[in-house]
C-alpha cells in the first residue's frame, strides 16, 4: 500500500534525500502545506542513522519534524514490531507540553490512519494506566526526565527499551543546563547500553548560545575526542515587533508590581485577540491578575497560570486557551516553553527580561506563525528595568543569546542514577563509569571520583567504615554491585528526582470558618510553601489563585483559608525577581547608561532620573564600577553600582560586610536587588576613605574570593540549604512525603545538623564537595563577582556624597534586607525577651 | 540590627533560673538542667548511636553523632563538675545501641562517669540496657520533690522534669523568623530540650504540650549561641 517517494531537500549534506512515503506528502498537500526544508533535512540525517539537533523559532513545526522520523520508520516497518516494546520515547520538560503534543500528533495519525498508539506518562498519569503501560507499552511514549529516571530503574527497563529507536527531547536547551538534565544525559547513556544498536537522538531546542554543547549532549562522547550530533537550523522567522509599553502615568523608582501600568496592560489586551502576560514571579502573577479584574469593565475572559496551582485547574486554563475562549492569561515561567496556544497575537511581559534569550522565548508565543511577526510588548515595573528593557528589545533585534551552558553534572545527581541502575540490576563498576563519562555533563570525571560516589551510595562513602553491613549496595563480586535487598528499590522510587521543592502544603478553601480541630470539604486551590505561610497569623489576607483570601490556621499538610471579605491583600506579596539578569544584559546596561546620547530611547522622566544623577553625582564609564559614600538618618551608606544580579549581589553583601567588619565600620545589614548593593553602618564609611582607615580599592579586591569566601561559606545559611538539596537528590535524608512530616518532626534529622556533624568530621566528605561546586557555580554565582572584581581593577570610581543620590533610591527602597552577622540573632531574642518585659512594666 | 555584635560577645553568658517545687535550676544553653542544691546535672534525649540506627535502614547518616554529643557532654560535665548526672531516657536510639557503641565512646562515658552517681532513666527507645556501662538505671527518680521521668505525663499537681518531646520554638522578630530548641516550663512542668547531635524536634504549640502549654505561666526557654532566652507562650508561633 505505501508508495515511497523520495524528495530531495535544498540544503541537505548527507547523500541520500530524505524518504517520505505517500500518505505523508497526501496528508501535507491535503492541508495545503509543503514539508518544511528543516523537516525534510532532519528526515534525511536521521534515515542515514544520524543523531541531530534541531534549532528553529517557535511555530517553525519544531514539533512535527523531530516525530517525522520515527512516525515514518514506524509506518514502513509496521509488521516487523515485537509488542511490549518502546519505538520512540519522547522527554520533554514539561507534563503539560507532553499532554499537549498527545493532542497535536493524534490529528495527522487519525487523519493518516498510522498504525500506531502515543500516549503520555506522568506524575499524574493513573498507576493502573502506569502498570499497563510497562506490560503493553504504546509506540510512542511521551513522559518526563523523571518517568524515565524511573523507567530504567525497573527490572523490565531491558524489555521496555530494547526495540528502542528515537528518543526525542524537546526544548533541550531549557533540560540539559541544570540537574534535571545531568540526570537525563545519564539517562540517555543507559537506554544506549539497553537499546539496540543504532539509538538515535533528535534534540529540539530554541536559538542558544553555545549548539555544540547540545549536539554533544546528544551523542556518547568518547575519551579525548568530541563526538557532535548533526545540526540543523530553521531559518529565522520574521522579526518581532517589540516596544515598550507607554504609560501615562509615574514610572516607579522600585518595585515590582506594576500597578501603575494596569490600566495601560488593559487597554492592550482590549485591543489585542489574545494575550499572554508573562510575568516573572507567582506573586506578580497573582498581583496582575487581581489588578486586571479590578478594571475589567468589558469583562473579558482573563485566565490565571502558575506553578502552584492546582493541576485540574490548569489543565482548564490550557485547554479553554487553545479552544480560543480566553481573551488573556497571565502566566509564569510554566508556560513559556512550547505549548501550543490558540491565536496570542500580543504577549506583554512585565517586569525586567532578565535575559535576552529569555525574552526571544517567551515573544515566540505569539503568533504561531514563524513568517508573521511576533508582536510584543515590555512593561517595566520601575526605572531600572527601563534600562533593562531597553537593552533586551535592541538585543532581540540583534539576535543575540545569553543562554547558559551545558555545564559540568554533580555528584549527588550521579549517586541517585547509580542506585537507580542498581535497582535494575546488578553492574559492572568498571562499565558503568565508562558509560557515565561518555555524557557530557560527566565527561570530567575521573574513575577514582568514580568510584566515590559508589562508595557513597553503597554506605555514605564515610573514612569511618561502619556500615558496611548495612550496605545499600553490595561489591559481591570484585567490580560487580547489585542491591542488597529489593526493598531499597522502593526507597529510591520514593525519593527520585532532581527538584527539591521547599516544603509545601495544600491551600484549602472552606466556606465558612472552621470551628474545630477537624476540617472537611473545600475546594483545593493549590499548593504554597511553607516559608511563605510562616510569617503569617490567623486573619492575615493574601492572594492565592486570583482570589483574595484569609489565613485559618494549619491542618496537618494543609493550609486552611476562607474568602477574604475585604479585597485588599494585608501581606504585600513578595515581589523580587526570581531569574538574576543575565551578564549580558547587565552589560548593555552598564552601556547604556554610559551613553547619553542615547537616552532619548527612554521615557522622559527615565532620562531626567539619569540626568539627575550626573548633576548630583556621576555616572560612571561603561567599564567602571561607581561606589558612592552618604550619611541618612544616623547611619552610613555604601553603595556600589555592580550590575551583577539579585544573587551575585548577596554573595558579595556578605563578603564585603566581612570586610568593613574587620576595618571597623560597624557594618549593620545590606540589601541588594539585580542592579546595585547598598551597605550600611555605623561608621561613616566616606570618612573612613578621607582618613585613609578605609581603602574602597582594597575592598573590593580579588583576594575576597579566598579566605572571607571560604570563611563565610562555611557558616553561610545558603550553603546549608545546598547541602540540604544535594543530601536529598543523593538519597542521604529522604524527601518528606505528604502525611509522614509531622508525626516525624522529632525523628527526622536536620540537614543542618548533619552538615555540621558532617563538617567537623570530614570536610572532604564527597557531599560536601557537591555541596560547594552548586554553591560556587550557581547560588552564590562566584565566576560573576570573579569577573566583576577583575574586571574592575584599578577602574572603581568613589564618589563621596552628603546625601542620597538618585541612582541610589531605587536599591534603599528594596525590600528583603539582610542583617549582618549571628551575633544578630542574638539581639534579636534578647530584644523579644526585652520586649515583654517592657511589656510588663508599662 | 542596632545591637552592635562587639556589645554582645563581652557580656556573661545568659543563664536562666527556674524554680519547680523546691529544686532550683539553672538552665544552661547547652541544653543542660542543672540542680544547684543537689548538684545535679539533668540531660535528657542523648540518642547516641542514632546515625547507626538509621543506618540499618539504608540511610547513611554520618557516623559521628555519639562523639559529637559525647564531647559537648563532656564539655558541660567539665564546666559544672556534677555529684550526678541524670539522663532522661533515650539516651541510646534504640534498644541495641549499647552493643554498637565504640570503645571510645565507652571509654569516655565511663571517665565522665568516674567519681560521679550516673543514672540512666529509661526511655521508649532504649527500655532498659545499659550493657558494660557504669551507672545504675531506673524507671523513674524523685529529686526535691519533683519526679524525673522519660516521658512526662503532666499530672495536675506533680511537679515534674522530663524529656521525650524533644520541644523547639519559634519566633518571629523584626520580620525575621527564628527557631531554637527550648525548655518548655510552667510552675509544675518542666520539658528538657534533646541533647543529642542528631535529634531533631518538636514545635511547643503541638498538641503533646498540650498538658502543659495552656497554661497562664508556660514559657520556652529558647537556646541561642550565647545565652538562653525566656519567650512567654502568647508569643510563640507554630511551625
Amino acid at each position: 500500500m505505501v508508495k515511497p517517494v523520495a524528495t530531495a531537500t535544498e540544503f541537505s549534506s548527507t547523500a541520500l534525500p530524505a524518504f517520505l512515503p505517500e500518505p505523508f506528502l497526501k496528508w501535507f498537500s491535503s492541508r495545503g502545506w509543503q514539508p518544511r526544508a528543516h523537516q525534510m533535512d532532519l528526515l534525511s540525517r536521521a534515515q542515514a542513522g544520524r543523531s541531530v539537533l534541531l534549532i528553529a523559532p517557535t511555530g517553525a513545526g519544531k514539533t512535527l519534524a523531530g516525530f517525522l522520523p520515527s512516525l515514518v520508520d514506524l509506518t514502513l516497518n509496521a509488521k516487523q514490531r515485537d509488542a511490549g516494546q518502546i519505538h520512540t520515547l519522547y522527554l520533554s520538560p514539561l507534563k503539560a507540553l507532553a499532554v499537549d503534543i498527545e493532542r497535536n500528533l493524534q490529528g495527522p495519525i487519525r487523519d493518516m490512519a498510522l498504525p500506531l498508539d502515543v500516549e503520555t506518562r506522568t506524575g499524574d498519569t493513573p498507576t493502573s494506566k502506569r502498570r499497563r503501560q510497562r506490560i503493553s507499552p504504546p509506540e510512542i511514549l511521551l513522559t518526563t526526565p523523571e518517568q524515565l529516571a524511573l523507567l530504567i530503574s525497573g527490572q523490565d527497563a531491558k524489555r521496555l527499551f530494547a526495540g528502542l529507536k528515537y528518543v526525542i527531547v524537546d526544548e533541550l536547551h531549557a533540560l540539559a543546563t541544570n540537574k534535571r538534565g545531568h540526570l537525563m544525559a545519564l539517562g540517555l547513556a543507559r537506554l544506549r547500553h539497553i537499546a539496540a544498536p543504532g539509538l538515535q537522538m533528535i534534540g529540539l531546542s530554541a536559538t542558544v548560545a553555545d549548539p555544540d554543547g547540545l549536539r554533544r549532549f546528544l551523542v556518547a562522547q568518547p575519551e579525548n575526542e568530541e563526538f557532535l550530533a548533526d545540526l540543523v537550523i530553521a531559518g529565522a522567522g520574521a522579526k518581532p515587533d517589540i516596544s515598550i509599553l507607554e504609560t501615562t502615568e509615574r514610572m516607579p523608582w522600585q518595585g515590582h508590581t506594576a500597578r501603575f501600568a494596569v490600566p495601560d496592560v488593559y487597554a492592550a489586551i482590549a485591543k489585542a485577540k489574545t494575550a499572554l502576560i508573562f510575568v516573572n514571579t507567582r506573586f506578580q502573577a497573582e498581583l496582575m491578575f487581581q489588578e486586571l479584574w479590578k478594571v475589567n469593565e468589558l469583562n473579558l475572559p482573563i485566565a490565571l497560570h502558575h506553578g502552584s496551582l492546582d493541576a485540574g485547574q490548569r489543565r482548564k486554563v490550557e485547554s479553554a486557551m487553545a479552544a480560543n475562549e480566553l481573551r488573556a492569561v497571565v502566566a509564569t515561567s510554566t508556560l513559556e516553553l512550547g505549548i501550543d496556544w490558540g491565536d496570542v497575537d500580543l504577549v506583554l511581559h512585565i517586569g525586567g527580561p532578565k535575559g535576552a534569550s529569555r525574552l526571544a522565548q517567551r515573544i515566540g508565543r505569539a503568533n504561531h506563525r514563524m513568517d508573521e511577526a511576533s508582536k510584543a510588548m515590555l512593561v517595566p515595573t520601575n526605572r531600572f528595568e527601563v534600562l533593562e528593557c531597553q537593552v533586551a528589545i535592541e538585543a532581540n533585534y540583534v539576535g543575540a543569546q545569553d543562554t547558559d551552558p551545558v555545564g559540568e553534572g554533580n555528584f549527588d545527581v550521579l549517586a541517585q542514577h547509580i542506585w537507580g541502575v542498581a535497582c535494575a540490576g546488578p553492574f559492572a563498576e568498571e562499565a558503568l563509569f565508562i558509560e557515565v563519562s561518555s555524557t557530557e555533563p560527566y565527561r570530567f570525571i575521573t574513575r577514582a571520583l568514580f568510584r566515590q560516589v559508589i562508595e557513597f551510595v553503597a554506605t555514605g562513602g564515610y573514612a569511618l567504615k561502619v556500615y558496611e553491613r548495612y550496605a545499600r549496595i553490595l561489591e559481591f563480586t570484585p567490580g560487580w554491585w547489585r542491591l542488597r535487598h529489593p526493598r531499597l528499590a522502593m526507597d529510591y522510587r520514593l525519593n527520585i528526582g532532581t527538584i527539591v521543592e521547599s516544603p509545601s502544603l495544600l491551600i484549602r478553601l472552606l466556606k465558612a470558618k472552621p470551628k474545630g480541630p477537624i476540617v472537611r470539604g473545600g475546594l483545593v486551590l493549590g499548593k504554597i510553601e511553607e516559608a511563605f505561610l510562616e510569617a503569617l497569623v490567623k486573619g492575615d489576607t493574601f492572594i492565592f489563585a486570583g482570589r483574595c483570601v484569609c489565613f485559618e490556621g494549619i491542618r496537618e499538610n494543609e493550609c486552611i483559608v476562607t474568602d477574604a471579605t475585604k479585597r485588599d491583600p494585608k501581606i504585600p506579596s513578595y515581589a523580587g525577581g526570581k531569574f538574576p539578569m543575565s551578564t549580558f544584559l547587565a552589560e548593555k546596561v552598564r552601556d547604556l547608561l554610559a551613553s547619553p546620547e542615547r537616552w532619548k530611547l527612554l521615557p522622559d522622566e527615565v532620562a531626567d532620573w539619569l540626568r539627575l544623577q550626573e548633576e548630583h553625582s556621576i555616572l560612571p564609564a561603561k567599564d567602571e564600577m561607581l561606589v558612592e559614600t552618604f550619611p541618612r538618618s544616623e547611619r552610613y551608606y555604601l553603595v556600589a553600582y555592580t550590575f551583577e544580579g539579585r544573587m551575585a549581589h548577596q554573595t558579595l553583601g556578605m563578603l564585603l560586610t566581612r570586610r568593613l567588619e574587620r576595618v571597623g565600620a560597624k557594618p549593620m545589614g545590606f540589601v541588594a536587588n539585580d542592579y546595585a548593593l547598598a551597605i550600611w553602618g555605623l561608621e561613616d564609611m566616606g570618612a573612613m576613605v578621607r582618613r585613609g582607615t578605609l581603602s574602597i580599592e582594597d575592598l573590593f579586591d580579588q583576594d575576597m574570593l579566598g579566605d572571607d569566601l571560604e570563611a563565610w561559606m562555611d557558616e553561610s545559611y545558603m550553603l546549608k540549604r545546598t547541602f540540604r538539596y544535594c543530601a536529598v537528590i543523593s538519597g542521604l535524608i529522604e524527601r518528606r512525603h505528604p502525611g509522614k512530616e509531622k508525626t516525624g518532626r522529632q525523628v527526622t534529622v536536620s540537614s543542618d545538623l548533619i552538615y555540621d556533624v558532617l563538617r567537623r568530621h570530614e570536610p572532604d566528605h564527597i557531599l560536601l564537595q557537591a555541596t560547594r561546586r552548586d554553591a560556587a557555580k550557581g547560588l552564590l554565582d562566584i565566576t560573576r563577582i570573579n569577573d566583576l572584581l577583575s574586571r574592575i581593577q584599578g577602574r572603581i570610581i568613589h564618589k563621596p556624597l552628603e546625601r542620597i543620590s538618585p541612582l541610589a533610591v531605587p536599591v534603599m527602597m528594596e525590600v528583603g534586607k539582610e542583617p549582618v552577622s549571628g551575633a544578630a540573632n542574638e539581639a534579636l531574642l534578647s530584644e523579644a525577651e526585652e520586649d515583654l518585659i517592657n511589656e510588663a512594666i508599662a | 540590627m542596632n545591637v552592635p555584635a562587639a556589645k554582645l560577645e563581652s557580656e556573661m553568658p545568659k543563664q536562666i533560673t527556674a524554680e519547680l517545687g523546691a529544686l532550683a535550676l539553672v538552665l544552661d544553653h547547652a541544653g543542660v538542667a542543672y540542680a544547684s542544691d543537689e548538684q545535679a546535672l539533668l540531660v535528657a534525649d542523648l540518642h547516641f548511636e542514632k546515625a547507626s540506627s538509621l543506618a540499618r535502614r539504608g540511610v547513611y547518616l554520618p557516623p559521628y553523632d555519639t562523639v559529637d554529643t559525647l564531647r559537648l557532654l563532656t564539655k558541660t560535665v567539665m564546666h559544672y563538675q556534677p555529684k550526678s548526672v541524670i539522663c532522661l531516657g533515650d539516651s541510646f536510639h534504640d534498644g541495641q545501641g549499647h552493643e554498637r557503641l565504640g570503645n571510645v565512646a565507652s571509654d569516655a562515658i565511663s571517665a565522665l562517669a568516674q567519681g560521679r552517681n550516673w543514672v540512666w532513666i529509661s526511655g521508649n527507645h532504649d527500655p532498659e540496657h545499659k550493657g558494660d556501662l557504669p551507672g545504675e538505671v531506673c524507671d523513674e527518680l524523685q529529686m526535691g520533690g519533683v519526679t524525673l521521668r522519660h516521658e512526662p505525663k503532666f499530672i495536675e499537681g506533680e511537679f515534674e522534669v522530663a524529656g521525650h518531646l524533644h520541644p523547639c520554638a519559634r519566633i518571629e522578630q523584626r520580620g525575621r523568623s527564628l527557631r531554637r530548641r527550648c525548655f518548655a516550663i510552667n510552675q509544675t512542668h518542666m520539658v528538657l530540650p534533646a541533647f543529642g547531635a542528631l535529634t531533631g524536634s518538636l514545635n511547643v504549640l503541638d498538641k503533646a504540650f498540650s498538658g502543659m502549654m495552656g497554661s497562664q505561666s508556660a514559657t520556652a526557654v529558647m537556646l541561642g549561641q550565647t545565652g538562653a532566652y525566656a519567650i512567654k507562650a502568647n508569643r510563640l508561633l507554630p511551625d
